[in-house]
């Protein structure tokens, strides 16, 4: 009975916590301007299939990708076992589900228990590869600090929860095997039938329930922690990758988002519209300089990026040494949302009127905007959809519309194009070469 | 004459199947214009009825929407759009993946809708069709060449079929690179880059890419852009290799081969 009111108490004060973390990330993201969600339905439901279920795009470097869909397999049928937890910690019942599917519940955990062996294996080797061998990617300087911290500590967080499972299995194998009250046979389960008697055969049974209630309590309390550390964790990957996909732009990658503010001053300007006759108020701010100016989607973006890199890997200005990283550029849009975020919802700003003196520009250089060729190499790379060319280009936008700098290289640029309508200032006509 | 305007056919009473948008690059980049041309022979050998706009053509503004300078890119596709509705035009072909794609893909929210082929799509039609037939053991026959997607073309707008099927045409033996399809790598020029110096960094881009197309030993390498074109003929001369590998526009090596 004590347990039982242990459990709920926990899972009131883990229901608490998430739900904390996870309204701020919805509010964070909802600092950015509205966007309407366009294009076809199929396409979406296609995305969300294949790309985030499916991990479509991981299987382009296939090692990297079976090991990442072991580790989440096991994730996914692991909550089968969770959801059994859930019900045995509020009921006082030992494995509920064991007498209604009988055999085929000595499959299921059998299975999990099988992925948990991959996952664990997966799980060691990334902690390797971050770790020992030096990828280029995971050692650029965005890198540094907690992004370094934080996915070591989901990685060992795994492996606390995979032991904890092996604990708890393989204590309650040898239990039943000796007939405990309140242990029934459930099993035999695939690794702790010889797991559990290789390591906990020796003790009594009273130390083997101790053991078993520790391993249970490992496991719950490492999930309760995993689901309130998410929201604050690049890990948060694994369950905004589904939103994100959903809400992929499906427009070609080439097209660059309209301003039809900008359409209807020029279409003023040239007569082919008659003046807005409105007194007009502020200032137009043109382009984006914070997470005001960003689209909601650019904001979940950044939520929903792991920091693995594979964008900034194909980058090539990054690839020749440039500053550019679009990894770090998304990373700043989400480092951004939750300094504002953080600001507004401690009352030290209002939304309406926030002014901190900073801005993304504060985490993004113009030199790192310069160097970006609008190649599209880093959208195409990004596992779950994220378009870091996109924050790239609105900021170019506030650089130049806004701001009225940028590289002074493009000032002869522009003045050809307005002078002489061509790119080059050049004194011939456009089609001499036909005479040539 | 190797064109004609619009305004001079239109004045002969006459409408073109398509236009030929020939782009800045095309227009007065002196290797890019010898693309022009060789394109203009490949319309009129194929007898496709074509005009340019001429000096009523203008910058699309892809350099400038791109730097940021949308206020320039409205005023250029604006007066764009109003000459080629002016002319009723429905089809245009462009040697250019950024005027193509801006074409494409940005003017119909301007009420620019038209119907824009790349002319390595073009091409391959005409092929299909038999308008026109590559003669046989071609100049590139078996010639080991390496192919080099443009972002705008390829990655941009997902053609990376039509300019490869040219290839096969003319019996080439393509080696591919490492990066290629939609792995492919910049050549450095997009997004203004080309008008401007690269930012601090340890490579320029052009030579990173040039030096993996030179692991493919070829004796040409081939692209679809007056941009790819200048930066891989620059890392070929950075590499001191220009005497001995060519880049050519798939419409140079049609011609070659008609």
């Amino acid at each position: 009975m004590l347990s039982i009111a242990f459990f709920a108490a926990v899972l009131v004060l883990t229901g608490w916590f998430a739900y904390r973390g996870y309204a701020r990330v919805w509010q964070n993201i909802h600092l950015g301007k509205a966007e309407p969600v366009e294009g076809v339905r199929a396409v979406r439901w296609r995305n969300v299939l294949l790309v985030a279920f499916g991990q479509q795009k991981m299987f382009k470097n296939w090692l990297p990708a079976v090991l990442h869909l072991f580790i989440y397999v096991a994730f996914l049928v692991t909550q089968i076992e969770l959801l059994e937890i859930f019900v045995d910690g509020l009921t006082g019942a030992h494995r509920f589900f064991a007498p209604y599917l009988k055999d085929f519940y000595a499959f299921v955990i059998s299975f999990i228990e099988v992925l948990s062996v991959l996952a664990l294996v997966a799980t060691v080797a990334f902690l390797a590869r971050r770790n020992l061998l030096k990828v280029p990617r995971f050692w650029k300087p965005e890198m540094k600090g907690w992004p370094f911290r934080d996915a070591n500590y989901i990685l060992i967080g795994e492996i606390i929860l995979i032991a904890g499972i092996f604990t708890m299995n393989g204590a309650d194998s040898v239990l039943q095997a000796r007939g405990a009250e309140h242990y029934p046979p459930a099993g035999p389960f695939a690794v702790s039938q010889w797991l559990g008697p290789a390591l906990f055969g020796s003790l009594s049974t009273p130390a083997l329930i101790a053991v078993e209630r520790f391993g249970w309590w490992l496991h719950i309390l490492t999930v309760f922690g995993f689901l309130c550390y998410l929201p604050y964790s690049k890990h948060l990957h694994i369950l905004l990758a589904f939103p994100n996909t959903w809400y992929a732009r499906q427009k070609p990658k080439g097209e660059m988002s309209n301003m039809p503010e900008v359409q209807k001053e020029v279409r003023i300007m040239m007569g082919l519209e008659p003046a807005d006759t409105s007194p007009s108020g502020d200032l137009p701010l043109f382009g984006a300089n914070d997470v005001f100016s960003l689209s909601w989607k650019n904001i979940l973006e950044a939520y929903s990026c792991t920091e693995c890199g594979r964008c900034t890997a194909v980058c090539p200005a990054n690839l020749t040494g440039k500053k550019l990283s679009p990894r770090k550029v998304v990373m700043a849009v989400r480092d951004r949302a939750e300094e504002v975020g953080a600001a507004i919802a401690a009352g030290r700003q209002n939304r309406s009127d926030y002014n901190d003196g900073k801005s993304l520009f504060d985490y993004i250089s113009p030199e790192e905007l310069h160097a970006c060729t609008t190649c599209n190499a880093c959208v195409e790379a990004c596992p779950v959809l994220i378009n870091p060319l996109d924050v790239i280009l609105q900021m170019r936008r506030y650089e130049i519309l806004t701001q009225g700098a940028g590289p002074s290289d493009w000032l002869p640029l522009f003045n050809a194009i307005e002078n002489n309508g061509a790119a080059w200032a050049m004194n011939e006509p456009r089609d001499a070469w036909r005479n040539q | 004459m190797l064109a004609r305007t619009m305004a001079e056919m239109q004045a002969e009473g006459q409408t073109p199947e398509i236009l030929f948008w020939v782009g800045c690059a095309g227009s007065y980049d002196a290797r890019a214009q010898k693309v022009t041309r060789a394109l203009c022979e490949i319309l009129h050998h194929a007898g496709i009825s074509f005009a340019i706009l001429g000096q009523e053509e203008r910058c699309t503004g892809d350099p400038a929407r791109r730097a940021g300078n949308e206020f320039l890119f409205q005023m250029m596709a604006t007066m764009n759009i109003e000459t080629l509705n002016l002319y009723g035009v429905r089809k245009i072909v462009t040697a250019c993946p950024h005027c193509f794609n801006t074409l494409k893909n940005e003017y119909p929210a301007l009420g620019g809708h038209y119907e824009v082929v790349h002319h390595t799509q073009l091409l391959q039609e005409l092929l299909q069709s038999g308008k026109i037939k590559l003669k046989e053991g071609g100049a590139f026959q078996g010639k080991r060449i390496t192919y080099h997607d443009s972002c705008y073309l390829g990655r941009a707008n997902d053609i990376y079929e039509a300019p490869r099927a040219l290839l096969e045409a003319l019996d080439a033996d393509l080696v591919e690179m490492k990066r290629s399809r939609k792995n492919g790598l910049c050549c450095g020029a997009g997004g203004a880059q080309m008008w401007k110096e690269d930012e601090p960094g340890n490579k320029r881009i052009n030579i990173e890419r040039i030096e993996e197309a030179l692991q493919t030993q070829p004796q040409a390498v081939v692209a679809n852009c007056p941009f790819c074109i200048t930066m891989l003929q620059d890392g070929l001369k950075a590499k001191e290799k220009n005497e001995h590998v060519m880049v050519y526009d798939l419409s140079e090596m049609i011609l070659q081969s008609l």
